[in-house]
């Protein structure tokens, strides 16, 4: 059977941790090692900071720094979107994360390893990479404009089936 | 929860226990800053890092950084760009950057990165 889950929060730095740990939290029913959880994790984590960073150019700056008093009234509602839904079937878990930002014009240049655009952010150039390393699947879906979709799948819990089996 | 957002906090109730919780995670031993890196080295996390070790490094006589990954369960590649950044700066100099205490995770993803030419491994 499958199972589904949809999340919808606020494109902010602060809720990175809170996307990959309920991402994790939802897996749970796939009995996934440690391991695959970790992996799973790290590459939520790189999807949602390039939604963040990227997809709606939200700086680098700390929480801590943001002013208050400059914020403009009604500015809160303003902050943008990340949409994620996540699926479980039988041992696969399918994972796609959403923003509506400013897209990617050259997909496979974006997921070499070590290409950044954003340099001076210190960015690494390496989330594609660890998102393709840590899944099994990863589809990228965007153009200028229009968004960004990222899918990744991923096979859960093989080693604790088959133990079971045995 | 990461000892990190107590910053945040201690922002509002003055500035005593900002620098209490900076003095735990950042101390300076000799020409070495010793980071206490967080429990979650994500890009929300390598910021407030970042802004904080390139504070001491201005500040301080430091040559090399030690990074204590003791307490650290998860990090993606922003901190990978927060090390490489930090690296940047400190090589300039000849300094060099240590990684101590780094769990099964956290090796694998510093070497999937490619960064086992710039740091030196200490247990």
């Amino acid at each position: 059977m499958k199972k589904e889950m949809k999340l919808e929060f606020d494109a902010l730095p602060e809720n990175e941790s809170f996307a990959r740990v309920t991402v994790a939290a939802f897996l749970t029913s796939l009995n996934p090692t440690l391991e695959e959880v970790e992996d799973v994790k790290t590459a939520v984590s790189e999807a949602v900071t390039n939604c963040i960073i990227h997809g709606y150019g939200f700086g680098y700056e700390p929480v801590m720094n943001r002013n208050e008093s400059e914020k403009k009234e009604g500015e809160e509602n303003k902050i943008p979107k990340i949409y994620i839904t996540c699926s479980v079937e039988n041992d696969t878990a399918a994972i796609e994360i959403r923003d509506k930002g400013i897209g990617i014009e050259n997909i496979k240049q974006a997921m070499e390893p070590l290409f950044t655009t954003k340099p001076e952010l210190e960015r690494s150039g390496m989330g594609f990479a660890f998102m393709e390393a840590f899944m099994d699947e990863l589809f990228v879906e965007s153009s200028p404009g229009n968004g960004t979709l990222v899918r990744m799948e991923k096979k859960c819990g093989h080693s604790f089936r088959k133990a079971e089996e045995e | 929860m990461s000892s990190f957002l107590l910053q945040k906090k201690s922002k509002r109730g003055g500035k005593k226990v900002e620098e209490k919780v900076l003095e735990e995670k950042f101390q300076i031993v000799d020409n070495y800053l010793v980071v206490k890196v967080p429990e979650e080295l994500d890009h929300h996390q390598a910021a407030y890092v970042r802004q904080y070790a390139d504070k001491y490094l201005l500040d301080g006589n430091i040559e090399h950084i030690v990074f204590d990954f003791e307490h650290t369960k998860f990090m993606d590649s922003s901190g990978i760009g927060m090390i490489v950044g930090r690296y940047k700066k400190v090589s300039c100099f000849g300094g060099k950057i240590l990684i101590a205490n780094a769990g099964e995770r956290i090796r694998k993803i510093l070497l999937l990165s490619g960064l086992s030419d710039m740091i030196e491994w200490i247990e």
